[in-house]
């Protein structure tokens, strides 16, 4: 089984419609991974009827129990993150800017801090015509957004695995931080999708530069390429100086975002348009590239957040 | 007065917003809270004068001083310390910085590192200060490093380019804001994804507004959310492929479409008669 994982750096580059689109025209068996908690989308575009629902049970949360509290402050004082108050008449605990670290609790002399578990989103496993898919929702402002993809991750490795999958396609977050890291854990291949433009470009370096400091193996697909034909040589310019492959050029289409409105993927819903084409050489080379490579352990490192 | 430009989805365009409403102004400060991917000085072209590096402490082991009890890691719920035996060993990359483990340790056995998470850099681009957070390539911890680049606001006007998503860095960074500004687009990804950062502001009791940037492009769906919600759409900026191209040069887009610098001015203008 090998893992594709499609990143950006930047948002809004086409991710979630390139994941759309290849796991329409793989094949072979597979499982659809959703690792982009906090915005998930691609369910918009697959139909996934939801089989299991679980929550996400992590993050603690102080608990004071009022009548055991002396007010003597000292939560507070050790806080390191200014999430207790002791105005008003005992400690107020802000649940947005506490971390779960538990010091409170720990180091309260009268044993007045209970640390609670909070339940901080779904996940869920799903059945589509493209396959099994495993994907989630945080709570709207929640933390621990890379437990949650480590979590995602996990699971639809196992079920991949049980199943005798060839692919795991994974959606990822946009970014470099914390999601991005917990969901590089395994992975084969990163897709990079970018586009011509300064971000896409700024922002794609620094995802090119993390996924080289993890030792991620990466290849690159410039969406929207003729929004800025120069900018685009300049991208494959600069990942060939990195020996990066680039795979595809995709055109700007309106027929993409209309596939997006019709909730289907592009090379379902316009086959024969020249950005339909561009994703069937998209995966007739990611595929090749990919299954050139021995399988066996990647050196990725474990993730942090698991 | 301290409005946040944020999204919920990326690539929707606040730093388009963003950038146009501070060069609106006459005289104001940006702040690029996309700590992951800053993107604004691209449009901006700040001279950078000053460099500050953000460190979070983290324990380091005094070997000689350690007798191996254990406390620290069992404090420790990010599982950045294990003992076994007579070995300790520290993870500093998974220390939230809570320092629990400096407090417990009996014998004084660690001592203050630190690790670097990322850059604030300010700076100036003709009459509008800026700053920037750059998250250290590999750092996972973005939210003290949007704190800190807060922390420099100063001035009457202070406009937040926020990062995308709901979780943690977006929140931290619309916290510290009077008022945030959501932009979104016409499609369902928009839509969708509008609705998750509706539900964060309305749960920390936020006031906010919606613009609609690349107008025309999708269906009126979010539109029509919007309006059945109550929420007000303060500007909708049209889908131009001049506009895209523009952006994918650096053109702030009231230099594009020179009408929208106007309606950029009139909204500055209601917000902070409005909200100041």
């Amino acid at each position: 089984m090998k893992e594709i994982l499609i990143l950006s750096g930047k948002g809004g580059t086409g991710k979630t419609s390139v994941t759309g689109s290849l796991a329409a025209l793989i094949t072979d068996s597979k499982v659809l991974a959703d690792c982009d908690v906090d915005a998930a989308d691609l369910h918009l575009l697959l139909a996934p009827r939801v089989a299991e629902e679980h929550d996400f049970v992590s993050g603690v949360l102080p608990e004071v129990a009022g009548e055991r509290c002396v007010q003597c402050g000292l939560c507070a004082e050790q806080c390191a993150y200014d999430a207790i108050t002791m105005a008003g008449g005992g400690p107020l605990i802000d649940p947005l800017s506490c971390e779960g670290c538990g010091v409170c609790g720990w180091f309260c002399p009268e044993e007045a801090i209970t640390m609670q578990d909070t339940t901080c989103g779904v996940w869920l496993r799903s059945t589509s015509k493209y396959g099994p898919m495993l994907h989630a929702a945080l709570h709207p402002g929640e933390e621990n957004s890379g437990k949650l993809v480590s979590l995602v991750k996990r699971e639809a490795r196992e079920l991949a695995e049980a199943q005798g999958a060839d692919w795991l396609l994974t959606d990822g977050p946009p970014g470099i931080g914390c999601p991005v890291i917990a969901s590089l854990s395994g992975a084969d291949m990163v897709l990079a999708v970018t586009e011509p433009s300064a971000s896409g470009l700024h922002d794609l370096e620094r995802l090119l530069e993390l996924a080289a400091h993890f030792k991620v193996k990466t290849s690159v697909c410039i969406n929207k390429w003729d929004l800025n034909k120069e900018l685009s040589q300049q991208i494959a310019e600069r990942c060939q100086a990195q020996a990066i492959p680039v795979l595809a050029r995709i055109p700007f289409a309106k027929v993409a975002v209309e596939s997006v409105v019709q909730g289907v993927p592009l090379v379902e819903w316009s086959p024969d348009s020249p950005a339909a084409q561009a994703m069937g050489e998209l995966w007739a080379k990611l595929s090749s590239l990919v299954g050139e490579e021995e399988d066996g352990q990647t050196n990725t490192p474990p993730s942090p957040f698991s | 007065m301290r409005i946040a430009v944020a999204s919920g989805k990326g690539g929707t365009g606040k730093t388009t917003v963003a950038v146009s409403l501070a060069l609106a102004a006459e005289k104001g400060m940006l702040i690029d809270c996309d700590v992951e991917a800053p993107n604004s000085h691209l449009f901006l072209g700040p001279e950078i004068t000053e460099s500050s590096s953000l460190q979070v402490p983290v324990p380091e082991l005094i070997e000689e001083k350690c007798n191996y009890c254990g406390l620290c890691r069992d404090i420790c719920r990010f599982n950045a310390i294990t003992v076994f035996g007579e070995t300790a060993m520290i993870f500093p990359e998974m220390c939230h910085g809570c320092g629990g483990c400096f407090l417990a340790c009996p014998e004084e056995a660690l001592k203050r590192g630190s690790r670097e998470i990322g850059e604030v850099e300010v700076g100036q681009a003709g009459q509008l200060s800026f700053v920037q957070g750059r998250l250290r390539i590999g750092e996972a911890m973005a939210p003290p490093l949007i704190k800190e680049a807060q922390a420099r606001a100063k001035g009457p006007l202070v406009i937040f380019d926020a990062p995308p998503g709901t979780s943690c860095p977006m929140v931290t960074c619309v916290r510290a804001a009077d008022f945030t500004l959501l932009v979104t687009e016409p499609t369902p990804f928009g839509h969708h994804d509008l609705k998750l950062a509706v539900a964060v502001l309305r749960q920390l009791e936020r006031p906010f507004a919606v613009i609609i940037n690349k107008d025309g492009l999708g269906d009126e769906r979010v539109a029509h959310w919007c309006i059945a919600e109550g929420i007000d759409i303060l500007m909708r900026i049209p889908f131009s492929r001049e506009a895209a191209k523009g952006c994918a040069a650096r053109q702030p887009i009231t230099e594009v479409l020179p009408e929208l610098g106007p309606e950029f001015s009139a909204l500055l203008a209601n917000l902070q008669g409005e909200k100041s």
